[in-house]
């Protein structure tokens, strides 16, 4: 739909306005909500590495990463113990944002759903309510926003507190309920986060409310900023564009220069102010002033359409000045370029048609720059794109551009993953080669290790019992020497054969076993303590090294199991992922082929459009130069006759006279 | 009148309309294919991401640092150097964005190795500068005492204090 500026009707005027709410509704807020953000203290690294890519708005690696944490999060036993618990309301909503920023809506809604059905404070609800209100807000679902906003009880958190009230207004002017949307929009003035984006749309709600005259002061207002950031200053010249158009369709000639002079003459809106700047004085009958801003306009790019139009406009006025032979070569400049371009539209439809649009789309380099849309035609058989900015600043074509080149992220991160499996079998097959060989002889010094340990735990679980028992009864014997063992053991035996043949053993004999005896029990009796307290130091130490001896054990089997999982168990795995990669693949080039050959056919209808506009421009322009021949012609024998008569007229010696002679008059008479 | 030309003020405005080709109703179906597909891959993605991890960092031997901005002065960090065991293992040079983003509170996973258990020398170096052009630069040793299990350390940067703190996670 376009407005004619040269039909000055209440009913356009409306039509116009109806449909700017709409699109002023969808503003993006984006850039101030995120600021919006508050910084919390970080409780768990993992989510702060998700958040370094969230930040930098690498969606796909940001939403990887959430979702592994708040998988692993949920498998846990006790997961109010891990610190990511800390961060779980924030992980859960940044997933829904990422993935809304993704382009994810249905996975974005599922999930905020189920928030809103699970066991949550009505804090948490609210907020979720709001998030899933602005989801349906951007799938253009006025209806459903507003039921979602409807489940809200009480206040909503406060740092979306704005933003929801903001989003509630939205919703409401595009229900066209206006009177209720300005309301809300008064209450949210001064919110810093939300500066410009609430005024723009409360003056159209007032506007589209019935209040046109404070519709109009409020957008003045605002239109009279100025804002070194471009986002802003852009904001403000939509503003006085869109106030300077409005205007003229009601017919307001001399009110709506101004709103035209005050766009900035270097931004994104400057080409359609001079254009309207221009118009405006055109229908006031000014063509001299109207002049200033066209010819201004006449020397930008040529693939402009303002700019277009203005080579045609420059021309129309010098002929309403009737200076026919100006506008008659400004026409023929006008056909020159026209040609031109017509020739560059042809040239870029057929090249979009051989692929090589999708070709620049695909390239990663065009991208590193800021206006890489532009950028793309810079690149080797690229079409013309400067023809195409409107067309890709839409926001449905932003989608499916998006679309495409997340498409294409996708098959080229999966092509690397496929590389990268090849790698690990790779790895797996040097491992096993290394390990396999290895491994029989280790488990056989191993097996001869444990046995040496066991037995080793074993005598320590003796002497530790003996100990134990030593603590309850006296038992002098168990801490005798080796040698004292041994001589406990010769004199049993001689004991034994003294019992069994006394006759055999002289008196002597007996005494002196009798007395051996006793030196080793007395012995064994007096140094009882202090070799019970040597036994126990002795215990410990030995307990030291038999722990030294597990920690070498339990790092054997570590290490062991470690070498064993670093390449059994993963060929099934790895088989079954590469088949799922390339079923992803060929799903991704299905889907990449329609979503491209999408942007093909608008790209080639926007570009047949603005062809076919250039030839109706090249058709008037021909008949309006040879026009303007006619009039310079016609107006140049019209002066060269007036300077024949002036000639003949001093070229006569006396003047011929005025009134008829005495003898004519007097027969004019006639009888009486 | 010599009537021709109009501003098209929605074009500025509004999206531009859907080619006549192009029905709304299979831009949607496209639309949710590309985001069921979407949903596949970062599942797969998230699978694929966790067998590597078992197989190039295993836990036994995994150690891997963290990069943060400490909050307070606005500061710009360059680059970062780490070395361990005396050998340079990661050595960063930070884009606008990666700035932007650390700012706002993220954390960089700059490196990911295996190391034995026991004690290994960290040395960290960085260089940056305030949004007036003041630069600073340090230099911090820590030592990373590994474990069994895997190993995180956070490297703090206090860029306009140059201070450089570590914390075990």
């Amino acid at each position: 739909m376009r407005i004619s500026l040269l039909s000055v009707l209440p009913g356009p005027a409306r039509a116009t306005l109806r449909v700017l709410t709409v699109s002023l509704c969808t503003l993006p807020i984006f850039s101030a909500v995120a600021g919006a953000e508050e910084h919390e203290a970080l409780r768990d690294l993992f989510f702060g590495a998700a958040m370094f890519h969230a930040n930098q708005e690498n969606y796909f690696d940001a939403i990887v990463a959430l979702d592994t944490e708040l998988a692993q999060f949920h498998r846990l036993d006790e997961p109010e113990l891990d610190p990511f618990s800390a961060h779980l309301g924030q992980a859960e909503f940044s997933v829904g944002d990422l993935e809304l920023s993704y382009r994810m809506h249905r996975q974005a809604g599922r999930a905020i759903e189920a928030v809103l059905k699970g066991n949550v404070s009505r804090s948490v609800r609210n907020e979720a309510a709001y998030r899933l209100a602005r989801i349906h807000y951007h799938k253009q679902q006025p209806v459903n926003a507003l039921h979602a906003l409807e489940w809200i009880e009480g206040r909503v958190p406060e740092r979306v507190r704005a933003q929801e009230q903001f989003l509630r207004a939205r919703v409401f002017m595009q229900l066209g309920r206006f009177d209720e949307a300005v309301e809300l929009l008064k209450d949210l003035k001064g919110e810093k986060s939300l500066a410009g984006f609430i005024e723009f749309n409360l003056g159209i709600a007032q506007l589209k409310s019935g209040e046109e005259a404070r519709g109009i002061l409020e957008l003045t207002d605002l239109g009279k900023k100025r804002s070194s950031e471009l986002a802003e200053q852009a904001l403000y010249d939509k503003t006085n564009l869109l106030l300077g158009a409005y205007l003229m369709e009601a017919g307001e000639l001399q009110q709506a220069r101004p709103y035209f002079d005050r766009v900035n003459l270097e931004g994104p809106f400057s080409n359609r102010a001079l254009l309207g700047a221009g118009w405006a004085e055109a229908h006031a009958g000014r063509y001299e002033r109207a002049l200033v801003p066209w010819k201004m306009l006449q020397n930008r790019k040529g693939t402009n359409e303002s700019v277009q139009e203005a080579m045609l406009a420059v021309p129309y006025a010098f002929g309403k000045l009737d200076v026919h032979s100006t506008a008659a070569i400004h026409y023929g400049r006008a056909l020159d370029s026209f040609g031109s371009e017509i020739d560059t539209l042809t040239a870029s439809i057929h090249s979009i048609r051989e692929g090589k649009f999708l070709q620049a789309l695909r390239r990663k380099e065009a991208t590193q720059v800021q206006h890489w849309v532009v950028a793309l035609r810079n690149l080797p058989n690229a079409p013309e794109t400067h023809y195409l900015l409107d067309l890709m600043a839409s926001n449905d074509y932003q989608a499916f551009l998006h679309n495409y080149r997340d498409l294409n992220d996708l098959y080229e991160r999966n092509e690397a993953w496929l590389k990268s499996l090849s790698a690990y079998e790779d790895i797996i097959r040097h491992r096993r080669a290394y390990y396999d060989p290895l491994l029989p002889k280790l488990d056989e010094q191993f097996r001869k290790l444990d046995a040496r340990i066991k037995l080793r735990l074993e005598q320590r679980d003796t002497f530790a019992g003996r100990i134990e028992q030593m603590l309850v009864s006296r038992r002098p014997e168990y801490l005798a020497t080796a040698d004292e063992q041994a001589v406990r053991l010769a004199m049993r035996e001689l004991r034994r054969q003294l019992a069994q043949n006394p006759q055999g053993f002289t008196e002597v004999t007996r005494s002196r076993v009798a007395r051996l005896q006793g030196v080793l029990d007395l012995r064994l009796s007096t140094e009882y303590d202090q070799r019970l307290t040597q036994a126990y130091k002795h215990l410990q130490e030995l307990n030291g090294e038999i722990e030294q001896l597990q920690g070498v054990y339990q790092s054997y089997v570590r290490s062991r199991q470690a070498a064993t999982h670093s390449y059994t168990g993963y060929n099934q795995q790895i088989t079954r992922l590469r088949a799922q990669i390339r079923n992803y693949q060929q799903r991704l080039e299905m889907l990449m082929a329609r979503q491209g050959s999408m942007l093909e056919a608008l790209a080639i209808e926007e570009l047949e459009r603005r062809r076919t506009q250039l030839e109706s421009y090249q058709i008037k322009a021909r008949f309006a130069l040879a026009d303007s021949y006619d009039r310079a012609n016609a107006l140049q024998e019209q002066r060269e006759d007036q300077r024949k008569i002036e000639q003949y007229r001093e070229a006569q010696p006396e003047s011929l006279p005025d009134d008829n002679p005495p003898e004519l008059e007097a027969g004019e008479g006639g009888d009486t | 009148m010599f009537r021709m030309l109009q501003v098209t003020i929605l074009l500025l405005l509004t999206g531009v309309a859907v080619a006549q080709n192009v029905s709304r109703d299979e831009i949607r179906g496209l639309d949710e294919q590309i985001q069921d597909v979407k949903k596949d891959v970062i599942d797969l993605t998230a699978t694929l991401a966790q067998l590597e991890e078992k197989l190039l960092f295993p836990s036994n031997s995994q150690v891997a640092f963290f990069v943060s901005i400490a909050d307070g002065q606005p500061f710009e960090l360059e680059s970062v150097e780490l070395r361990l065991n005396g050998e340079i293992v990661a050595h960063h040079l930070y884009t606008y964005r990666e700035i932007q983003s650390l700012q706002k509170g993220g954390v960089q996973k700059i490196y990911t190795g295996n190391v034995q258990t026991g004690v290994h020398p960290l040395q960290v170096r960085f260089i940056g500068k305030t949004p007036s052009g003041r630069a600073y630069q340090a230099d911090a040793t820590y030592q990373v005492d590994k474990a069994v299990g895997p190993k995180f350390v956070e490297i703090s940067i206090l860029g306009t204090e140059s201070e450089i703190h570590f914390k075990d996670w």
